[in-house]
């Protein structure tokens, strides 16, 4: 080979690394797609800190937000808690469900975290992870928007604002029931 | 004969349960090891670079649970591994798949190797052929040659 194309080798071979990293850069670490968008949402049943049973199956008909916390994960479901609380009373009426699951957490916590919210929408630990597993969950808060035939459509990492809410679920009240 | 009728019933409705689901009742004994080696393909999802057998979280815990139950229930190991990459994708296996677009992880350092490999090998090859081609003497032209025989004659 002569010696004038080794001097344009060289740097060409760099060219897939750079690549490489260009597109490893760009991609959120974060945002790890779940495969369970768009699959049916696992069913679960729990009871609540009221005592009363939390089923998805009973909520089929209705836009449902599964939201995943725990009362030590500060900030991000302290901002949240109150989003979650102003968007089940804004839209509790029109067809939709928030139900709150616990993770890793121990029931007297989880409660004085209710308690202090004053969340009223139902709310359950998930003693075993079960839930959240099934969830693929990695950890808190986050959140699975479920259409009206028990279909996942949306994942949100990370603390709820009203905006995503609004966004998700006036998308899924739009859709056609049934 | 109503009670009986009650038995049958539940032992139908026992029956017809979801297999899945059905992992209360283990169905074989599990050792500690047989979940240790499905945790250790798994990848902890709350921690940097360790696997759910060696992580002490609590999240690691019920995975843990999660799979021995779920041996117990008379699942292969291949088939818990999926469960988890259902839920979490690929990115839950700790060494990627050696298939499809991360099969180029496991070939990519071969490739390197055996193209490094073929660098080196071309430029000894060259190295050590040079001596036997530069027995012929480099032509030097007349007044070059001239040149330094001047100035070496001016030498003291």
């Amino acid at each position: 080979m002569s010696r004038r194309a080794w001097r344009w080798l060289i740097p060409a071979s760099a060219l897939p690394v750079l690549a490489l990293l260009a597109y490893g850069f760009r991609v959120n670490p974060r945002e790890i797609p779940s495969p369970l968008v768009g699959r049916p949402a696992p069913s679960f049943t729990l009871t609540a800190f009221d005592g009363a049973p939390v089923t998805l199956e009973a909520q089929r008909g209705r836009v449902v937000v599964v939201n995943f916390w725990a009362s030590w994960c500060y900030p991000a479901c302290y901002d949240e808690a109150p989003v979650l609380e102003r968007s089940w009373r804004a839209y509790r009426d029109r067809g939709v469900v928030v139900i709150g699951v616990d993770i890793q957490d121990t029931t007297e916590a989880a409660q004085n975290f209710v308690r202090d919210f004053g969340l009223t929408f139902p709310n359950a630990r998930d003693p075993s992870g079960k839930v959240s597993v099934d969830y693929g969950t990695y950890g808190v808060p986050e959140t699975f928007f479920i259409d009206r035939r028990g279909r996942i459509r949306a994942k949100h990492v990370g603390a709820l604002t009203d905006g995503v809410v609004r966004v998700h679920v006036d998308a899924l009240l739009a859709e056609p029931a049934g | 004969m109503k009670g009986r009728y009650a038995t049958a019933v539940l032992l139908l409705a026992v029956l017809v349960a979801d297999p899945a689901r059905g992992a209360q009742a283990p169905t074989r004994a599990v050792t500690e090891s047989q979940v240790h080696e499905v945790a250790a393909e798994l990848r902890c999802v709350v921690c940097q670079n360790l696997s759910v057998a060696d992580s002490p979280s609590e999240m690691a815990r019920q995975m843990r649970a999660i799979v021995r139950e779920r041996l117990e229930a008379g699942e292969s190991p291949a088939r818990v591994i999926q469960y988890f990459v259902d839920r979490y994708g690929e990115w839950i296996l700790l060494s990627p798949r050696r298939s499809g677009f991360t099969l180029l992880v496991w070939l990519a350092p071969l490739a390197a190797v055996a193209i490094g490999f073929a660098i080196v090998s071309t430029l000894v090859w060259r190295w050590t052929r040079r001596p036997a081609s530069a027995s012929t003497p480099p032509r030097v032209d007349p007044a070059m040659r001239e040149r330094i025989r001047r100035e070496t004659e001016t030498e003291p």
